[in-house]
């Protein structure tokens, strides 16, 4: 076991597969010499190891950065397309949705589009509005999308991997305040972390709590402060939200009778709406309480500390939100 | 005419051509009749009139060169060596059409044949082609990678992005430009600002070159030059060749934003009648020529009939290959 930061985890991670498939190459903004972007070290030495064709350093050119992956893709490599943010990415929406999402299907199955996007996904103190955003559930909606968002430097290597050996195209979201989080790692093992399954965080017979990205630590906190209340919370890391593990959150609910979903996207469409409706439309006899959500409010992140803090899902409100569904809970059962 | 002198100098090779162009026109010609009887369910975006551009520049391209097009394809697909049988399944949504139905005539692909796909998407092409490209590269290949758009592409952004991007990388791509004046319905110099097309790809020191779309022999002869640079390590190129779209937009385009006798005037310059009467006085006969053309008739008829006979595709091939994990019969 090492203790290495989430973005160093991720960077070996990908090192790693670049020396296992001669075919995984790297292209993205500044990531021979600011290694990805100025506040990280994501792609740190990957140029000196593997040279300038297989970490490119692109220009400002986010539509480009995408479609080149597509293409590159489609002639037999397996591409990694960094755009630095969710909120540059959306500059090459268009190339993720309307050809990497759709080009294996509407070409009759005749190709496959193997590409990672990675890109830094959420808040983090003072960004503003284009610099903050968590639209990973515009990602979830479009056919064809893996959508990963892992949480722990472990997952992050081992996703990553997954990922880049998936043959199709996947959405890698990176939470910015994760970048330097910290975690014990055995790179002693190739540590490939399947698609689609999720992680128990703490296990607890109260009330389930699924959340994603940097939301899984956050509840984690939120369960030790609930714990010392009495409440049990089991807190289930989804790590992919497409696809997302159903029966790991079912088996748990079907334990725990509660549900609360928390996420720090805006709430209004969210992927928290996703697992909350099918927990309700298929266990709906099972739970003892109505399913809870948490979001952000339908607001563009302001810039100023305190208005921010206005917009962010904390501890607080997942620790609120639990004890009120465990209350309601309480009421319900003497009523029925 | 003169460049087709020395461009088609064996008249073998041009006739091999003249029956592309034939093939082409028929093709284009015979979808829009199905699509005014009723008989083809999407939109067809006829390329009547431009079928020297793709010819000539696909004469040029090998089977493992890379080819991708845009909305206005058939004619690209077909001069790389695609089936127009499987293509017109294609367009009629039936089995055994060349993506199964799923695609229709805006998804043309054929991966066969080194044709990476039709496109929907203006300019999307550009960006993809230079990825390809790179791949090619990284992986030692002798491939050439070759991109259809058409003049109202070249105000899209991408376009841009993408010329930086492969005179930057040194890219192997011919992007060709088939200026067919009209952008959807909008003639293009109306929306076009500066001196044109060559002088925006020059800007970014790509040599390019511009020729008469309707002149076989010319596209042909530039394409040689161009292809024959990017092969010996040149980096990229740009053809612009000038052409006119003599159908609408779509097939239904009622050509209301057109001046009166405007198609008419062009007709006297497009590319088949031009190349027979350049082929005839090189040495093929009048009869060759006609059996060329009667041959292509026959060809593409029988492409309409097996695709009237063809079966809808089964519907349970509605939900293949969407995607390996959490696809849509997933289940958690």
């Amino acid at each position: 076991m090492e203790r290495v930061s989430y973005a160093e985890a991720v960077r070996r991670g990908l090192a790693e597969e670049m020396r296992r498939d001669p075919l995984v190459w790297a292209l993205g903004e500044d990531l021979s010499r600011a290694h990805g972007s100025t506040s990280s070290t994501q792609y740190c030495g990957l140029i000196d190891e593997f040279g300038p064709k297989r970490v490119v350093d692109t220009p400002i050119s986010e539509s480009t950065i995408m479609g080149a992956a597509v293409g590159a893709a489609l002639a037999g490599t397996r591409p990694v397309a960094e755009l630095r943010n969710v909120d540059f990415g959306l500059c090459a929406i268009d190339e993720l949705v309307n050809q990497a999402a759709k080009i294996r299907y509407m070409f009759g199955g005749q190709a496959r589009v193997p590409l990672v996007t990675r890109q830094g996904l959420g808040l983090k103190r003072s960004l503003g509005s284009q610099h903050t955003q968590s639209n990973e559930v515009w990602f979830v909606h479009t056919p064809g999308l893996v959508v990963v968002a892992p949480a722990t430097p472990g997952d992050g290597r081992g996703l990553l991997k997954a990922s880049i050996r998936c043959d199709d195209p996947v959405v890698f979201l990176e939470h910015k305040e994760l970048w330097a989080t910290e975690g014990d790692v055995d790179f002693s093992d190739d540590g490939i972390v399947p698609l689609g399954r999720a992680r128990t965080v703490t296990s607890g017979t109260d009330l389930t709590l699924v959340v994603w990205s940097r939301m899984a630590i956050v509840a984690e906190h939120a369960a030790t402060q609930l714990s010392a209340l009495g409440v049990s919370a089991e807190v289930i890391d989804l790590r992919t939200l497409w696809p997302w593990d159903r029966e790991a959150v079912f088996r748990s609910v079907r334990k725990t009778g509660r549900l609360l979903v928390a996420q720090e996207s805006v709430l209004v469409g969210g992927f928290a709406n996703e697992v909350a409706a099918e927990v309700s439309e298929r266990l709906h006899n099972t739970l003892v309480a109505p399913v809870r959500r948490l979001g952000a409010p339908r607001i563009p992140m302001p810039y100023s500390p305190p208005l921010e803090d206005e917009c962010r899902i904390e501890c607080r409100h997942v620790v609120e939100a639990a004890l009120s569904l465990v209350q309601n809970d309480r009421s319900r059962k003497e009523t029925t | 005419m003169g460049n087709e002198n020395t461009a088609s100098a064996s008249i073998g090779r041009a006739l091999a051509l003249f029956r592309t162009m034939c093939l082409i026109r028929e093709f284009e010609e015979r979808c829009a009749e199905e699509k005014a009887r009723g008989t083809v369910p999407g939109l067809v975006h006829q390329s009547t009139g431009q079928e020297a551009v793709p010819t000539g520049i696909c004469a040029h391209l090998r089977r493992e060169d890379y080819l991708f097009s845009n909305h206005r394809g058939h004619g690209h697909a077909i001069a790389k060596g695609a089936d127009p049988a499987a293509m017109m399944k294609e367009i009629f949504g039936r089995q055994g059409g060349t993506c199964g139905g799923k695609g229709g005539s805006m998804h043309i692909a054929d991966f066969s044949v080194g044709m990476l796909g039709a496109n929907g998407i203006l300019a999307d092409g550009l960006t993809m082609a230079v990825g390809a490209a790179q791949a090619v590269s990284l992986k030692g290949e002798n491939r050439l990678v070759c991109c259809f758009v058409g003049d109202g592409t070249t105000n899209r952004g991408p376009f841009f992005e993408a010329l930086n991007w492969a005179q930057v990388f040194r890219l192997p791509v011919l992007f060709a430009c088939e200026d067919n004046t009209y952008a959807s319905t909008t003639r293009t110099d109306e929306v076009f600002a500066g001196p044109g097309v060559v002088a925006r790809v020059a800007s970014f020191g790509i040599e390019a070159a511009s020729v008469d779309g309707n002149d076989l022999g010319a596209v042909d002869a530039a394409a040689g030059r161009l292809i024959a640079q990017i092969r010996s390590g040149g980096g990229p190129r740009f053809l612009h060749a000038r052409t006119y779209r003599i159908r609408g937009h779509i097939s239904s385009d009622p050509l209301n934003y057109r001046r009166a006798g405007e198609t008419e005037t062009h007709m006297a310059t497009e590319p088949i009648a031009r190349y027979q009467k350049w082929l005839i006085e090189n040495g093929a006969s009048e009869t060759d020529c006609s059996a060329i053309r009667a041959e292509a008739r026959a060809l593409i008829e029988r492409a309409v009939a097996e695709s009237m006979a063809a079966p809808f595709p089964d519907t349970n091939t509605a939900w293949t290959d969407v995607q390996d994990i959490g696809g849509p019969q997933w289940n958690g």
